[in-house]
C-alpha cells in the first residue's frame, strides 16, 4: 500500500475532478485520500503497481469510466542498430538477470518527470523489495554508446563519478560515503565482485543496485529518449517491472524499442505477451451472487482493460495481480460497482457457541468480581530487567523488539507486581486479578512453545490465609476439590507458601510475597497472592 | 436546635461539652483518639457549629540512611577525615580506606569539591583548605542534629542543607503535618459547653427490634456529608468490549475459535498465500521469537501450500518462486487472527459444513510504544464456510454485523489482501465527526488458500472489524498506552460499558 500524490493540473488534463469522479476513484479500488487545489492523493494497493504513475492510473481509470474499453495494445519496435546488452557470466552469482527497453520521443515536464521518478522509486521499493529483488536505472539515451556490457568487477577496479558527486569514487568509497551508497550498502555485503554496466566507450554507467554515473547524467525535462534497465534476482518480476515502466512511459506519446539481450541465449526485451485465463460464466455468477450474461461479463471485463472471447479473458502484461480466475471475478465486481450489489443474508442455521475455555474464564471472572476483585489486563511482554530481577532466564526472547518490552512473560507474577508497584498511590486494600496467557519453551509443541492460561489473584494488604479463603471459595464454586502442600518458592516467604494441587497434580501456588521482593519493587504494603494454571481446570470441568 | 441535637452522634455529643477548648485538650479530656475528634469536628462544621482552620507544615526527619549517618558521620565527613589522614593518595586508595559504596563515594566527592575543601591533582586527592575550615561542622551535619524540626524553624543555612540532602537517597524524610484549629459560630457558641443528655437511638440493634423503641427517638443522620468511597470488583474495560464483540458473533450463530498466540510462519503467512519475501514478513513489522523453531504440520498440507506458492493450484499461476520450508518454521507472535481461521479450515471435515466461526483476540506487531502506537491489538474475525456462499452474502453479513454494533450506515469499496479475492473494505458513518471510518476488512478466501487447506475450492467468507478503533472510541481513550496501563484509580472510576 502506498499513497501517491498527482498534480491536480496534470490529472485534470485527463479528467475533471467532480464529486462524482471522486466517488468513482474510490470505487475503482484506489481510495481517494485527499484533494486540494494543487494535488490529488490516492492510495494504490500493493497488487496494482501499474497504477502508481498518473499515466498508468489514467490508462485503467478511463476505461473504468467507459472510455476506450478493452485491452490496450502498444506497438513495440524491434531493436534498432546496436541496441544490445551483453550479459557476462560474472554477474550470475550476484544479480543474474537483466531486462532493458528504450523509449523514444517522449515529452516531459516537471510534473511528469517527478511522476516517473516516483514510479521508479516505488517499484524498486515494493515489487523490488527495496532494490533487493529488483533495481531500476533510467538514463538519457544519447549519453550512452551501445552495445552495453552487464558484468562485474572487483570493488577496487570500479571507479566512477556517482550521481551527485563531484569527483570519481571507488566502489567502496561510494558504499561508505555516498548517501545512496550507504543506504543500500547491505545489498552488496560479502560480495567479492560488484555488478556494473559498461558502455562501448568503457564508461561505467551504473553499479546496480546502488547508483548511476553522473556522466551519463540525469533525465531532465528536455530528455526525449530514454534507456531503462532492470536488474535483479527474479527474472519474472524483472520483466513485469520493465513492462510497467515502459508502457507507462509510452503513454507520454513515446515509442517502445526493444533491446537485444545476449545472455546464454539471445532474446529481446520487453516482450508484451498478453496472459490468457479461462473464465466461466457460472463461476462468476456463483461467486458474486449475480445473474450476468456472457455479454455483460465481456463488457465489464472491458471496463477493467481486459478482452473477452469464448470463455477466455485476455489480460495485459502489466496486470501482475491476475493470478487466477477469481482475480478477474473481482475485476468484474469492481466494474459492476461494489455499491450496486444488494446484500443478502443466507439462511443457514448454525448455533453460536462460545469455547469451553472462554466460558470457564468468564465464570471465574464473575466469581472473583463477586469477591470485589478488580480485573487487570497487562501486556504479554515483559522487560529485560524483569527477566533479570525475577531470575527467569528461560523466558523466550523476541528478535529486535522496538519497545522496552523484549521477552514473553513466563508467568503472571511479574506483570502483577509491576502493576502493584506502579499503583502505590491508589487506595488500599488493592484486590486484583488477571487471567492471561503465559509462555514457556517446549520443543514437543508445533510452535516450540507451551502456552497456558494462568489466573493470578493478589490482595494487598493481606496474608496467605486471606488468599486461601478466596481460593476455597473459588474452587467450591467451580465444584472442584484442591489440596495443598507446603513448598518453598523464590519471592515468597518460606513457611507461608503452598503448592495448589488438583488431582494430586501441582497447578499453581499461593503465599505471601517476600519483603525483599516487595522492597526491590518499591512496594510498601504486604501482598499475598495465588497463581494457577487453568489447563487442568479446563480438563476437569465438563 | 432540637433537630440539630437529634442529629448529633454519640461522639459529637461527647465533645460538645469541651468545645471551648483546643483540639489537643479535647483529645485529652474525652479520651478519644485525635483522628476521631477531628472527624467529629468536621461533622460539626458541616452542621454549622464551627469553622475549621487547617494549616499544614512540613517536618524534616531522618530517613534510614539519615539515622545511620547521624550516628556514624555523613559520607563526606568520612571521606574528608580519610583524606586528612592520607593526603595525596590516589582515588582508589582513598576509596578503599573509606569503605563507602560507589554512590556514597561519588556523592561525598562532589560535595567536598563543591565546598572547595579538597582538590584532585594528577589523579591524587588533596586537602585544599585550612585545618580549621575542615574541622568546622557542615550545615548538613548541623541540620541532622536538629531533626526532627518543622519547616518554620529552619534557618537559611538549614534550608540550604535540606535542599542538598533532599536529593540524596533516604537521608531525610519530609513529613506533612496538619495543624487544626477551629472557631465556633454563633450557633456553636450557644451549644458549646452544654452537657447533652438526650436518649436517642444510635444503631438499630436486634434487641431494639425485639423490644420496640419505647418512645425513644432515632438520632438523625446528616446526609449532606459525603459518604466514603467504595469500589467494586469489575471486568477490565478492554475485556468488557471483547465480551460485547463476542456476543454479537454468538448471536449471529458463530462458534468461537481459540488457539495459541505464537504460531509458525506457516500458519500466519504461508497458508494464507503470503509470499515468503512479502515485506510484512520482515522482522521490522513482526515479532519473531529467538531460538525457537517450530515443526511443520502434516506433509500433505505443507506440500499443498508449497505448490500453491510455487506454481499455483486450480490454474492459478502462483507466486513463481522457490518455497523454503525453513522460512515456514520461524515462530512468531501472530500478526492477525486469520491464522486461527487457516488452522480451522485445515481441521474441518466435510460433515462439519456449512459452518461459521469467529474469534476476538489479541494480535501483535513489532512497534514502539507511544500515544498512537502499541504492540498489542485486538482483532475480531469471522468466517463462513458454505458451498453456496457468495459476495452478496459477504456484504449481507457485514451490514448485519455493523448494525449489531450500532451502525446502520455502511459503505464498501474494493481493497486488497493476499489471501482474499474479491476483497473489500467497509466504512461506517461516524455521526459525531461526520466522516466515514474504515473499520471493516473482508473478502472471500482465494482458492490458493482453500484448496490446500480444505481440499476443495469452497467459498469461505471472511471479515473482521478493526476492533481497537471502535473500542478506544467507546471508552474515549486518546492515548493507546492507557489500554494496558492498569492505573487502579482509573480502573476503579472507569464507567461500565452498557452494551
Amino acid at each position: 500500500m502506498t499513497n501517491i500524490i498527482f498534480s491536480r493540473k496534470e490529472f485534470e488534463k485527463h479528467i475533471k475532478i467532480t464529486p462524482e469522479i471522486q466517488e468513482r476513484i474510490t470505487l475503482f479500488g484506489t481510495p481517494l485520500e485527499n484533494v486540494s487545489q494543487e494535488n490529488v492523493e490516492i492510495e494504490v494497493l500493493s497488487n496494482r503497481p501499474d497504477l502508481i504513475s498518473l499515466e498508468g492510473f489514467m490508462r485503467s481509470f478511463k476505461k473504468f469510466l467507459g472510455k476506450e474499453p478493452g485491452l490496450k495494445k502498444y506497438d513495440i519496435k524491434k531493436p534498432e542498430k546496436n541496441y544490445r546488452v551483453y550479459v557476462d557470466k560474472l554477474v550470475k552469482e550476484i544479480r543474474p538477470y537483466v531486462s532493458c527497453a528504450i523509449i523514444k520521443n517522449i515529452s516531459l515536464n516537471e510534473e511528469k518527470l517527478k511522476d516517473i521518478i516516483n514510479l521508479q522509486e516505488k517499484l524498486a521499493l515494493t515489487l523490488g523489495r527495496n532494490r533487493k529483488k529488483i533495481a531500476i536505472g533510467i538514463y538519457p539515451l544519447d549519453k550512452i554508446t551501445f552495445p552495453l556490457y552487464y558484468t562485474s568487477k572487483e570493488p577496487k577496479d570500479i571507479k566512477y563519478t556517482p550521481l551527485g558527486a563531484d569527483r570519481e569514487l571507488t566502489a567502496d568509497e561510494i558504499l561508505m560515503l555516498h548517501p545512496t551508497g550507504r543506504k543500500y550498502e547491505h545489498l552488496l555485503k560479502n560480495q567479492r565482485r560488484y555488478p556494473i554496466f559498461i558502455d562501448s566507450d568503457k564508461k561505467i554507467i551504473s553499479m546496480p543496485p546502488i547508483i548511476n554515473s553522473e556522466l551519463t547524467g540525469r533525465v531532465d525535462t528536455k530528455t526525449k529518449d530514454l534507456f531503462i534497465e532492470c536488474t535483479g534476482t527474479d527474472k519474472n518480476v524483472i520483466e513485469k517491472t520493465l513492462i510497467i515502466i515502459a508502457t507507462s512511459l509510452a503513454e507520454l506519446e513515446g515509442n517502445i524499442y526493444q533491446v537485444e539481450i545476449i545472455d546464454k541465449e539471445k532474446y529481446n526485451t520487453p516482450i508484451l505477451t498478453n496472459q490468457k485465463i479461462k473464465i466461466s460464466l457460472q463461476n462468476v455468477n456463483k461467486l458474486l451472487g449475480l445473474n450476468l450474461t456472457e455479454n455483460q461479463i465481456s463488457q465489464l471485463l472491458a471496463k477493467m482493460g481486459h478482452n473477452y472471447k469464448n470463455g477466455v479473458a485476455e489480460i495485459a502484461p502489466w496486470r501482475i495481480d491476475i493470478l487466477h480466475e477469481v482475480d478477474l471475478i473481482e475485476d468484474i465486481a469492481i466494474a459492476y460497482g461494489y455499491n450496486n450489489f444488494s446484500p443478502e443474508i443466507p439462511n443457514i442455521s448454525t448455533s453460536g457457541q462460545e469455547s469451553k475455555e472462554s466460558i470457564i474464564k468468564r465464570k471465574i471472572s464473575e466469581i472473583l468480581i463477586g469477591l470485589e476483585l478488580l480485573e487487570i489486563s497487562t501486556y504479554h511482554l515483559i522487560k529485560p530487567e524483569e527477566v533479570e530481577n525475577y531470575n527467569t532466564k528461560d523466558a523466550l526472547e523476541l528478535l529486535d523488539s522496538k519497545s522496552e518490552y523484549k521477552y514473553l512473560r513466563p508467568n503472571l507474577l511479574i506483570p502483577i507486581l509491576r502493576i502493584s508497584s506502579e499503583n502505590k498511590d491508589a487506595e488500599y486494600p488493592q484486590k486484583l486479578f488477571e487471567i492471561g496467557r503465559v509462555f514457556n519453551k517446549n520443543v514437543q509443541k508445533e510452535n516450540g512453545i507451551e502456552e497456558n492460561d494462568n489466573l493470578i489473584l493478589s490482595i494487598s494488604p493481606a496474608n496467605a490465609t486471606e488468599i486461601k479463603k478466596h481460593l476455597d471459595y473459588l474452587f467450591k464454586m467451580l465444584d472442584l476439590e484442591y489440596s495443598i502442600k507446603e513448598i518453598t518458592k523464590p519471592h515468597l516467604i518460606d513457611g507461608r507458601t503452598c503448592a495448589i494441587l488438583l488431582n494430586n497434580r501441582p497447578i499453581g501456588y499461593f503465599g505471601e510475597v517476600h519483603p525483599n521482593t516487595l522492597r526491590k519493587q518499591g512496594i510498601q504494603m504486604p501482598i499475598a497472592l495465588a497463581e494457577i494454571s487453568l489447563e487442568e481446570v479446563y480438563k476437569l470441568i465438563n | 436546635m432540637e433537630k440539630l441535637i437529634e442529629s448529633l452522634s454519640q461522639i459529637e455529643r461527647t465533645i460538645i461539652p469541651h468545645l471551648h477548648k483546643k483540639v489537643d485538650e479535647i483529645v485529652n479530656k474525652t479520651n478519644l483518639d485525635k483522628t476521631t475528634v477531628i472527624r467529629a469536628l468536621t461533622f460539626l462544621e458541616s452542621k454549622g457549629l464551627l469553622k475549621i482552620n487547617q494549616k499544614t507544615s512540613k517536618i524534616i526527619d531522618l530517613g534510614v540512611n539519615g539515622i545511620h549517618y547521624k550516628k556514624n558521620h555523613l559520607p563526606e565527613r568520612k571521606l574528608l577525615i580519610t583524606i586528612e589522614n592520607n593526603n595525596n593518595k590516589t582515588f582508589n586508595e582513598i576509596k578503599e580506606k573509606t569503605n563507602l559504596s560507589d554512590n556514597e563515594f561519588k556523592a561525598a566527592l562532589g560535595v567536598l569539591k563543591n565546598k572547595l575543601l579538597i582538590s584532585l591533582e594528577n589523579g591524587k586527592l588533596k586537602i585544599s583548605s585550612t585545618k580549621e575550615e575542615c574541622s568546622k561542622k557542615f550545615p548538613e551535619e548541623l541540620l541532622l542534629e536538629k531533626t526532627p524540626i518543622t519547616s518554620e524553624n529552619l534557618s537559611e543555612l538549614d534550608k540550604l542543607a535540606v535542599e542538598n540532602l533532599k536529593t540524596r537517597k533516604d537521608i531525610l524524610e519530609i513529613l506533612e503535618k496538619k495543624d487544626i484549629t477551629f472557631e465556633l459560630t454563633e450557633k456553636g457558641k450557644e451549644i458549646a459547653g452544654k452537657q447533652i443528655t438526650s436518649d436517642l437511638i444510635e444503631e438499630l440493634t436486634p434487641e431494639i427490634i425485639k423490644e420496640g423503641i419505647k418512645n425513644k427517638k432515632f438520632r438523625r443522620y446528616d446526609f449532606s456529608i459525603k459518604a466514603p468511597s467504595i469500589y467494586g470488583g469489575k471486568k477490565h474495560f478492554v475485556n468488557q468490549s471483547i465480551e460485547q464483540g463476542k456476543k454479537i458473533w454468538l448471536e449471529l450463530g458463530f462458534k468461537e475459535m481459540t488457539g495459541d498466540l505464537t504460531v509458525n510462519s506457516f500458519w500466519n503467512f504461508d497458508a494464507l498465500f503470503t509470499a515468503q519475501d512479502h515485506p510484512v514478513r520482515e522482522m521490522h513489522d513482526t515479532f519473531f521469537i529467538k531460538d525457537v523453531q517450530g515443526k511443520l504440520p502434516e506433509e500433505k498440507t505443507v506440500q499443498a501450500v508449497k505448490k500453491a506458492h510455487e506454481q499455483g493450484v486450480d490454474n492459478s499461476t502462483g507466486w513463481k518462486y522457490n518455497f523454503n520450508e525453513n522460512e515456514s518454521k520461524k515462530v512468531l507472535l501472530r500478526t492477525h487472527t486469520t491464522c486461527l481461521s487457516a488452522k480451522k479450515l485445515a481441521s474441518l471435515k466435510k460433515e462439519d459444513l456449512p459452518a461459521k466461526f469467529f474469534s476476538v483476540n489479541r494480535v501483535f506487531r513489532n512497534e514502539t510504544l507511544d500515544w498512537k502506537h502499541g504492540f498489542e491489538f485486538n482483532q475480531a474475525e469471522g468466517i463462513v464456510i458454505d458451498p453456496n456462499a457468495n459476495f452478496r452474502h459477504l456484504i449481507g453479513y457485514l451490514k448485519e454485523f455493523a448494525k449489531k454494533m450500532g451502525h446502520d450506515k455502511i459503505r464498501i469499496q474494493p481493497s486488497y489482501f493476499p489471501y482474499t479475492e474479491p476483497s473489500l473494505e467497509g466504512s461506517i458513518w461516524n455521526n459525531e465527526k461526520k466522516e466515514w471510518v474504515e473499520v471493516l476488512a473482508a473478502g472471500i478466501f482465494r482458492p490458493e488458500v482453500t484448496i490446500p487447506l480444505l481440499g476443495t475450492a469452497m467459498p469461505v467468507l471472511a471479515w473482521g472489524p478493526g476492533f481497537d478503533r471502535l473500542m478506544t472510541e467507546a471508552h474515549k481513550i486518546k492515548d493507546l498506552r492507557e489500554l494496558y496501563k492498569n492505573d487502579i484509580n482509573h480502573l476503579r472510576e472507569h464507567k461500565i460499558l452498557i452494551k
